[in-house]
């Protein structure tokens, strides 16, 4: 494909010392590895997300065998992990910790944001606005290499002596200060990721007000592009802090500083040989200073794929577009002032718990105006309820359940209750799992055939579907009745309890229902390598979608556009009266 | 298009001693005031003062942000809201919680 | 096949007025804000909370080597009027002048580092380590990372002085706006020492 040179003045002064000139292809590791392309760092991004979704989701499967029989040996894999973690096939009490750091950790860093934001937003963005390539390719790969080191890292964490992080995705000092090695390894490694998600979020920044293409003013964007710039703020603004306090912890680790302990700190009867003066709580704050704007951005990028999927499958523009907008960009400035309803109970004034109440309360209402534009957008429309489609509208209830089981949590006299107990765990799992990473593989079956060129079976993509869907209310939903019964999370040991005892049977159903989500993903799985030789091709635009990606041809090439794009339209005029067809795209002159 | 961008810049140059002198001036003030030995919150008001004057000159004449566009305003504004949260809520949360008032 | 033509790298966009890079630098000098941000924070939040500070007596600044900042105080003020010299030599043509002011930059912030080299040298001679207490943690820490952000800026400006000015050759106007961005986060250096200096060791 050839590119077309831009019409206004572009001054390109790339140092092109060693590039090939001419028509030369570039070598397979320029091309394939350190690709510059925005589309294959996506698909870079995605690949390696996907995998680690599926290997964070696979520490949870271990343990939910303890969970569901404790103190039994693990059957198959019991006796191939070690002595040390897994003692006659029996889960030790601190891997079992491990798993549970881990897989929180791994599926946030390294599943969801990677996929949601590395992947689909580098793919998806510069083709949704009309652009070349993202305003920094060399940055955008750079972003990447520093982000697969940093999974590395995390990983390999699992062998050093001690094992792996296990003090919560949290890392709460003073417990995160004093544990094994492989708490620093955490934390060099979240160093990592977080340079990369900031390198790359001043990428998306740049690309998507500078870029875009001709006719394509900020009102006329897909939703999708409004939901990854926000993202990107968020990223940008709140990551840094937990940069700082990653710094400040390993300071404490290996450099023996105080900032996260107190004085006189008794560990195991002895009083530790530390200055003290430091503040357990000062990591709290900083830490969740990132990790409350983080959920948002779980969600948002997941928001705006369903927005593209509802619109393209409803054959309707989206109910409430600039409404949309607004509340996306509230969201984004709401998420930065909520962070401490995670530390109710940390004995904060009640002053201070009032504040963050009231803006807890606040920022469930541009969350729940675009459900609500969302379900409009259903109604009256012509659905076609493709594979997309499915995750996309089971997407609706899933985020409602998980945001209305939100607002107990962030109200004190509840949540005084609730903190810490396995509700919290059923809440946020319903927002990222059949929320975020239902709209993720609705994302995955609308564009896979954009970026390969071939469509997803349909059959195999609905059969994933209901398994998953059904599956995954099976372990979610039992788990807000352990929480009212007073189960608490990071338990090894459930039945050391009465109350835990009472609702042990309820593990058994989580455990094989989490078993069975696995196996749900097979389908998936199989479904994604099969298509690539197999699917049936596609040309530009399979789904008769209108915004701009859908112009490039399937795969597109280096460059995106065979010519320059030029936007004359909204974004989501579908059955616009009066027309032949029941899509105008944005890029077609006459629609 | 050369000589002019030439004539601008070295218009300019004069301010740039200016502020480079203030800078110094500025300095020195502020160490010289050290040795007062204020009491705590003025020593504290003083010295952040002179802090966010000499910064305000490097930003607004060295880094040009006196004659920048709309959209870097719009950046930094964002950011400076932030930033005041992240050093006030943990500071005015945790400060609550010290005072030891019923209930803390 | 020829690299991708990315609009807006030089020239500047006719909207928001800037090219591509001048916004990307002031992106990451926000996130910079945020950074030292949360240790400013976290170093009220911690002194708020001790009764006495230094926690061993005595004042900061007759703790900390007063006289030592504040000569780096003025080696970093001059450090930025260099970079702003070097900038408008490349602004009106002269790249032997670039050469000159930006080698001036660079030997500045080479002065700066040697000067921490003593102040951190004599600490730990005295057995001031970070682990003595939160005072020296918080000294180490700030001043550290901020050092780290000079090393940063000398790899930047170095590459400019050196491989980089290949692009002067090639596209004058884009090589200038490089030396404004990397003087950008130059003077941001510079103005995160002005807010440290006077907190670490005047107060």
């Amino acid at each position: 494909m050839s590119v077309k040179q831009h019409t206004a003045a572009t001054g390109n002064g790339h140092g092109h010392g060693n590039q090939d000139h001419g028509h030369h292809e570039l070598p397979f590791w320029r091309k394939y590895i350190f690709s510059v392309d925005h589309k294959v760092i996506g698909i870079q991004y995605a690949v390696t997300a996907l995998v680690f979704l599926f290997f964070g989701f696979s520490l949870m499967m271990m343990m939910r065998w303890q969970l569901a029989y404790p103190g039994q040996p693990l059957p198959l894999i019991g006796n191939l992990l070690g002595e040390t973690a897994m003692p006659g096939g029996v889960m030790a009490p601190e891997f079992y910790n491990q798993l549970g750091a881990m897989h929180g950790t791994i599926m946030v860093f390294m599943g969801v944001v990677p996929l949601a934001v590395g992947g689909f937003g580098n793919f998806v963005v510069p083709l949704q606005i009309g652009a070349p390539d993202m305003a920094f390719p060399r940055l955008n790969m750079a972003s990447y290499w520093v982000f697969l080191p940093g999974c590395i890292a995390m990983v390999a964490s699992f062998f050093l002596p001690g094992g792996a992080a296990q003090s919560g995705w949290t890392s709460y000092p003073p417990l995160a200060d004093i544990a094994p090695t492989g708490q620093t390894m955490w934390l060099f490694a979240m160093v990592l990721i977080i340079t990369s998600s900031l390198l790359g979020s001043i990428n998306f920044i740049v690309t998507i007000v500078q870029m875009r293409a001709k006719g394509l003013s900020f009102w006329r964007l897909p939703f999708f592009v409004h939901a990854q710039l926000v993202t990107a703020f968020l990223l940008l603004l709140a990551f840094p802090p937990l940069e700082a306090a990653s710094v400040m912890q390993i300071m404490d680790r290996v450099a023996g500083t105080s900032f996260f302990l107190p004085t006189g700190l008794v560990v195991s009867g002895e009083p530790l040989k530390v200055a003290g003066g430091g503040n357990p709580l000062l990591w709290q704050h900083l830490f969740w200073f990132l990790a409350h704007p983080e959920v948002y951005v779980l969600i948002l990028p997941a928001m705006g794929i369903v927005a593209e999927v509802i619109a393209n499958n409803t054959r309707k523009p989206l109910w409430g577009y600039r409404l949309l907008v607004y509340s996306v960009v509230s969201l984004g400035f709401m998420s930065f002032v909520v962070w401490a309803h995670h530390m109710f109970m940390t004995g904060m004034g009640t002053t201070m718990s009032t504040f963050f109440q009231i803006t807890t309360m606040i920022i469930s209402i541009p969350s729940v105006v675009i459900l609500t534009c969302f379900i409009m957008s259903l109604y009256g429309g012509n659905i076609r309820f493709t594979t997309p489609m499915l995750f996309a509208t089971a997407f609706l209830p899933m985020f409602a359940i998980g945001g209305l089981t939100g607002l107990p949590l962030g109200l004190t006299a509840s949540d005084i209750y609730l903190h810490d107990t396995f509700y919290v765990i059923g809440h946020f799992h319903y927002v990222v799992a059949p929320g975020t990473l239902f709209a993720l593989f609705a994302g995955v079956y609308y564009w896979y055939p954009k970026a390969t060129g071939r469509q997803l079976n349909e059959k195999l993509g609905k059969v994933h579907f209901w398994l998953s869907f059904v599956a995954i209310n099976f372990v979610f939903m039992p788990m807000f009745f352990q929480g009212m019964a007073g189960l608490s999370r990071r338990l090894y040991d459930p039945t050391v309890y009465a109350h835990g005892r009472g609702v042990q049977a309820l593990n058994v159903l989580i455990s094989w229902g989490a078993w069975g989500l696995g196996l749900a993903q097979l389908f998936f799985i199989v479904n994604f390598f099969l298509s690539l030789k197999k699917g049936a091709r596609v040309a530009e635009n399979p789904w008769n979608a209108t915004t701009l990606e859908w112009a490039a041809p399937s795969p597109p090439g280096h460059g995106n556009f065979i010519t320059e794009p030029v936007v004359y339209r909204e974004p989501y005029e579908y059955s616009v009266p009066g027309k032949s067809n029941d899509y105008s795209p944005q890029f077609r002159a006459e629609g | 298009m050369d000589a002019a961008q030439h004539e601008d810049v070295s218009k300019h140059m004069g301010q740039y001693y200016v502020v480079f002198v203030a800078l110094l001036c500025l300095t020195a003030v502020t160490v010289g005031v050290s040795y007062l030995h204020l009491a705590r919150p003025a020593a504290i008001a003083v010295a952040l003062v002179i802090a966010t004057v000499k910064a305000g000159l490097v930003a607004a004449v060295f880094m040009h942000l006196i004659s920048e566009r709309k959209v870097i305003y719009a950046v930094l504004i964002i950011t400076a809201v932030f930033f005041a949260v992240l050093l006030l809520l943990p500071n005015l949360t945790t400060f609550e919680h010290h005072s030891g008032l019923p209930g803390t | 096949m020829s690299e991708t033509v990315i609009p807006y790298m030089v020239k500047p966009h006719p909207v928001t007025g800037i090219p591509n890079g001048k916004f990307g630098i002031w992106l990451f000098l926000a996130s910079e804000v945020m950074l030292f941000g949360a240790l400013f924070s976290s170093y009220v939040l911690i002194r708020t909370g001790m009764p006495h500070w230094p926690p061993e007596g005595g004042l900061s600044s007759e703790v900390l080597n007063v006289p030592l900042a504040t000569l780096n105080t003025a080696v970093l003020i001059t450090s930025s009027i260099t970079m702003v010299l070097a900038w408008a030599s490349c602004k009106m043509g002269n790249l032997p002048r670039f050469r000159l002011w930006m080698g001036a930059t660079i030997a500045l912030a080479f002065v700066f580092l040697v000067v921490k080299y003593f102040e951190y040298s004599h600490k730990f001679h005295l057995g001031h380590t970070p682990a003595h207490d939160n005072f020296y943690a918080v000294y180490f820490t700030m001043t550290g990372l901020h050092g780290l952000h000079i090393v940063g800026g000398i790899i930047v400006n170095g590459y400019l002085l050196g491989p980089g000015t290949k692009l002067w050759a090639k596209d004058p106007e884009h090589f200038t706006n490089r030396v404004e961005n990397a003087g950008l986060y130059w003077h941001f250096v510079d103005l995160v020492w002005i807010f440290l200096f006077p907190s670490l060791y005047l107060l």
